[in-house]
């Protein structure tokens, strides 16, 4: 029996979107969809495993705003639906998500947002909270492992009560956190589908699922919103701990809870301060929020990453001014947090230090100094392509080509582990100077194209994954079709999502529930458009490097290259060596050779190391994946296949 | 080793370069605790794990209640390491003069290492550092033990039978065979009960 199936009342540890999916099967979810994106997708992953012994429908869908339309579908015809993503898929769904929020939804219909502030395994640190009060949704913020799943489970239930959307938000510290559960019941009786529709237009159980009349309809929504900030100000998910009359209070959410909580802790400062945790950010609850205020004159707003709650909460405390008096502020504003990046429980420390005007224990001093001495000698590691990875390949081919064409081309950068040529760009060898959104590489690229009338005269690459080719690549891909962009466009097709752990896209024949479906051929939608299309191995280097530059000559059109290896990670690969190889020690020249060491200082492969005594190559067995690659670019052919 | 239960927040941290088993070593520590009674909050960033940079996974052990899934600085316990750099760099973030330090031997050298930009630590300033920087420490060669039983990535087995062979935990071999029972099919499980044995086997 898997773990997210455990009977009632057993205690389990969780990883965070192990709770939510917990949740989302306690309240009898039916349907659940998402798009892989650090830290969202085991929310997804671990609901696609009992799908069949919990009849569910789960889907990886082509990208964000389809995974909520898909799940919408589900909620109008009064199942219990979810939709998951990380924060900048809400905005790729915020388009449908704004025409949901006034049709109004049926079934409980839940998004999930997973955060990730400091940007840990993102290239944004985006925040939907404000997507919450944009649009009008409930919003709520687990504080551990527990909240996650009952939250969410509460969450349909509030869904249904309103009759719309209800957003959780979670981030990457309780995403990808673990701790205690203790699991309620799982419900026996699934909900049967069926779309009533004949109703009157205001009939939102029985009539069609539309956004008119706009304005009767907006200010229905807001007339419901008001019955759940009153069920806000009974939640049992709005906690206070700490004296009758602290000095400061402090009012949180989220995993900076346990951060406040932490550092209250490590201070001895539990009879000075008092935390406010609110698991209801949006609409917050006013009466609630005045009792707290008027406990004390300082308040202290710990959250990440932009000030929303402290907006929120600057805004209520004005409209209480003639009752609560005037309180002092702390937070992002006075810069008393920091307002970009994620906190931790030494930095609320600091904030309270600073503001209670108490010291932190230290460490002795001579401790200190060893630990700084010790410090100066530790090299960075930086991340890189992994052993084996067909994108360094790719990249290696990328910039051969670029340099023996010569005019200074470059490659518009995309979404995915090939990020990485962007963000360490030796790991790009240089080539890939601009990294934005999904699909943003291809568009960019179609307008640099056009500016050969302003004098641009470079050539102009882009690449992007398999996954994020269905994602939001293929209208950008049109547009440069359609106004003749001429542009080098390259897939970095690994067969999977091999960023996020391999889940499947439209490019496979196998779904998130491991049924076998019908698979999406790049090549033919590429050649359907009428690009010129040729497809390569990347390890390949001859073969490739003699298309690319046959493309880049080729002026005029949108010509794609179809760059197919699987990742070195995997699963079919993962540990299976395609070659064993070594550097023959009598033919490597070591710092001798011509080639200034271009084997470890330039190519980069984790893999294959300098030895400092014997001053030559070789390569580490428990690394090296056995791609081979490195065998064909020694020049003096010293790195042998055995 | 007789296990005595803890009585206050134990901090743990593991740590090690991505794809080396980290995130399934915490988990299994992880687990191995729940079922012995602790709260156990585990804190990881496991989305760049994959590539190579530095991993990390922070375990608070605690009798009763969810902890913040981050350490503050100076406050760790326990590191236990499966790359000596990495341990190092844990050290001089979290240490403080009563961690102890169970460490791999055998380095896994950043890019800019073997680029030639950066230079790697001599084995002996590591020692030396660990030396100053904790009450006791402990450096095998796991990966070894691992290559001898056929798959180095169980070198993360070797850390944990040397790690409860430390007495630093309340774990045993018991609780480590009912918790890899529950995830790994029957003839996985004597391998990674080997692993242990072999961890333990270099703890003296
Ligand atoms: S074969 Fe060469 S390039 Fe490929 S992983 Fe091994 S050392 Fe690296
Ligand atoms: S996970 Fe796969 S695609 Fe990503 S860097 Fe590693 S080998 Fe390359």
């Amino acid at each position: 029996m898997t773990k997210l199936l455990s009977p009632a009342k057993s205690k389990v540890l969780f990883l965070g979107n192990e709770a939510i999916a917990r949740g989302a099967l306690e309240a009898g979810v039916s349907v659940a969809t998402g798009y892989p994106g650090t830290p969202s997708s085991e929310v997804i992953e671990s609901l696609a495993h009992v799908a069949s012994e919990r009849n569910l429908y789960v889907e990886w869908s082509v990208n964000e705003k389809v995974a909520l339309e898909v799940a919408a579908a589900a909620s109008f015809a009064g199942l219990r639906s979810m939709a998951v993503m990380k924060q900048n898929g809400v905005n790729v769904a915020s388009d449908f998500l704004l025409h949901l929020t006034a049709s109004g939804t049926r079934g409980g219909l839940v998004l999930v947002s997973c955060e990730d502030p400091g940007a840990l395994s993102s290239v944004n640190e985006g925040e939907s909270r404000y997507f919450a009060r944009m649009l009008e949704m409930p919003l709520l913020e687990p504080s551990d492992f527990q909240e996650a799943k009952d939250l969410t489970k509460w969450a349909f239930e509030l869904s249904e009560q309103i009759g719309n959307v209800v957003m959780l938000r979670s981030v990457t510290r309780m995403s990808h956190a673990s701790g205690n559960v203790i699991c309620g019941k799982l419900p026996v009786k699934s909900r049967k589908a069926h779309f009533e529709y004949d109703g009157s237009v205001m009939d939102s159980s029985r009539g069609p699922m539309i956004s008119t009349p706009v304005v009767a309809k907006h200010l229905l929504h807001q007339e419901k919103l008001k019955d759940i900030e009153a069920l806000f100000e009974k939640s049992p998910f709005n906690r206070y701990v700490g004296p009758g009359k602290p000095e400061l209070l402090i009012i949180t959410s989220s995993a900076c809870f346990l951060y406040a909580e932490e550092a209250v802790e490590m201070l001895g400062l539990q009879k000075r301060v008092g935390i406010l945790k609110l698991g209801t950010t949006w609409p917050l609850p006013p009466k609630l929020l005045e009792k707290h205020l008027r406990k004390t004159k300082k308040i202290l707003i710990v959250e990440e990453v932009l000030p929303f709650l402290e907006e929120n909460v600057k805004v209520l405390a004005a409209s209480l001014v003639s009752r609560i008096g005037i309180n002092t502020f702390y937070g992002k504003y006075d810069e008393m947090l920091p307002s970009a990046g994620e906190l931790n429980p030494d930095i609320v420390a600091a904030a309270l230090c600073h503001i209670l005007k108490v010291k932190r224990k230290t460490l002795p001093a001579n401790y200190l100094n060893d630990s700084q001495k010790a410090a100066a000698l530790i090299p960075v590691r930086e991340q890189t392509f992994c052993a084996g990875c067909p994108h360094r390949a790719s990249f290696w081919n990328i910039h051969n080509a670029i340099a023996l064409d010569g005019r200074k081309g470059f490659v518009c950068g995309d979404i995915g582990c090939y990020s990485m040529a962007a963000l360490s760009p030796a790991t790009g060898y240089h080539t890939m100077p601009t990294l934005h959104s999904m699909g943003s590489g291809t568009g960019l690229a179609s307008g640099f194209a056009k500016l050969a009338q302003f004098g641009l005269d470079q050539p102009i690459l882009t690449v992007c994954g398999d996954s994020t080719f269905y994602h939001a690549v293929i209208p950008a891909l049109i547009n440069a079709q359609h106004n003749r962009a001429d542009i080098t466009f390259i897939v970095l097709d690994n067969a999977g999502t091999a960023m996020t752990g391999f889940q499947p896209h439209p490019g496979l024949a196998i779904s998130a529930m491991k049924e076998v479906v019908p698979a999406v051929d790049i090549a033919a939608i590429c050649s359907a458009i009428g690009a010129k299309v040729a497809v390569s191995d990347p390890f390949d280097l001859e073969t490739t490097g003699k298309i690319l530059t046959s493309f880049l000559a080729d002026k005029g059109l949108l010509k794609v290259l179809i760059l197919r290896q699987a990742c070195a990670l995997s699963p079919e690969k993962k540990g299976k060596k395609i070659f064993d190889v070594k550097v023959n020690e009598s033919l490597c020249l070591g710092d001798a050779c011509g080639c200034n060491r271009l084997c470890t200082r330039v190519f980069r492969c984790p893999a294959l190391t300098w030895d400092r005594t014997t001053k030559k190559a070789v390569v580490d067995e428990v690394i090296c994946a056995g791609c081979g690659v490195c065998v064909s670019i020694c020049p003096q052919k010293a790195i042998i296949k055995l | 080793m007789k296990r005595t239960r803890q009585k206050e927040t134990k901090n743990l941290i593991l740590t090690g370069v991505g794809g080396q088993g980290n995130v399934m070593a915490s988990r299994t520590l992880a687990g191995m605790l729940v079922d012995a009674g602790y709260i156990v909050t585990i804190g990881e960033t496991f989305g760049m794990s994959q590539r190579g940079g530095s991993v990390m996974s922070h375990l608070r052990i605690s009798p009763d209640s969810v902890k913040s899934p981050q350490i503050p600085r100076g406050e760790a316990d326990v590191i236990v390491a499966l790359e000596p750099l990495e341990a190092l760099r844990v050290l001089t973030v979290y240490g403080n003069p009563q961690v102890c330090v169970l460490s791999n031997a055998r380095p896994a050298y950043p890019i800019g290492v073997i680029t030639g930009e950066l230079s790697y630590p001599s084995g002996e300033n590591i020692q030396v550092a660990f030396q100053r920087l904790s009450k006791a420490f402990w450096i095998i060669d796991a990966t070894s033990a691992a290559l001898a039983l056929g798959n180095p990535v169980l070198s993360n087995i070797v850390m944990i039978g040397a790690l409860a062979k430390t007495g630093l935990l309340p774990i045993d071999r018991r609780m480590f065979e009912k918790e890899i029972k529950k995830t790994l099919a029957a003839d996985k499980c004597a391998v990674n009960l080997k692993a242990y044995d072999a961890g333990g086997g270099m703890i003296k």
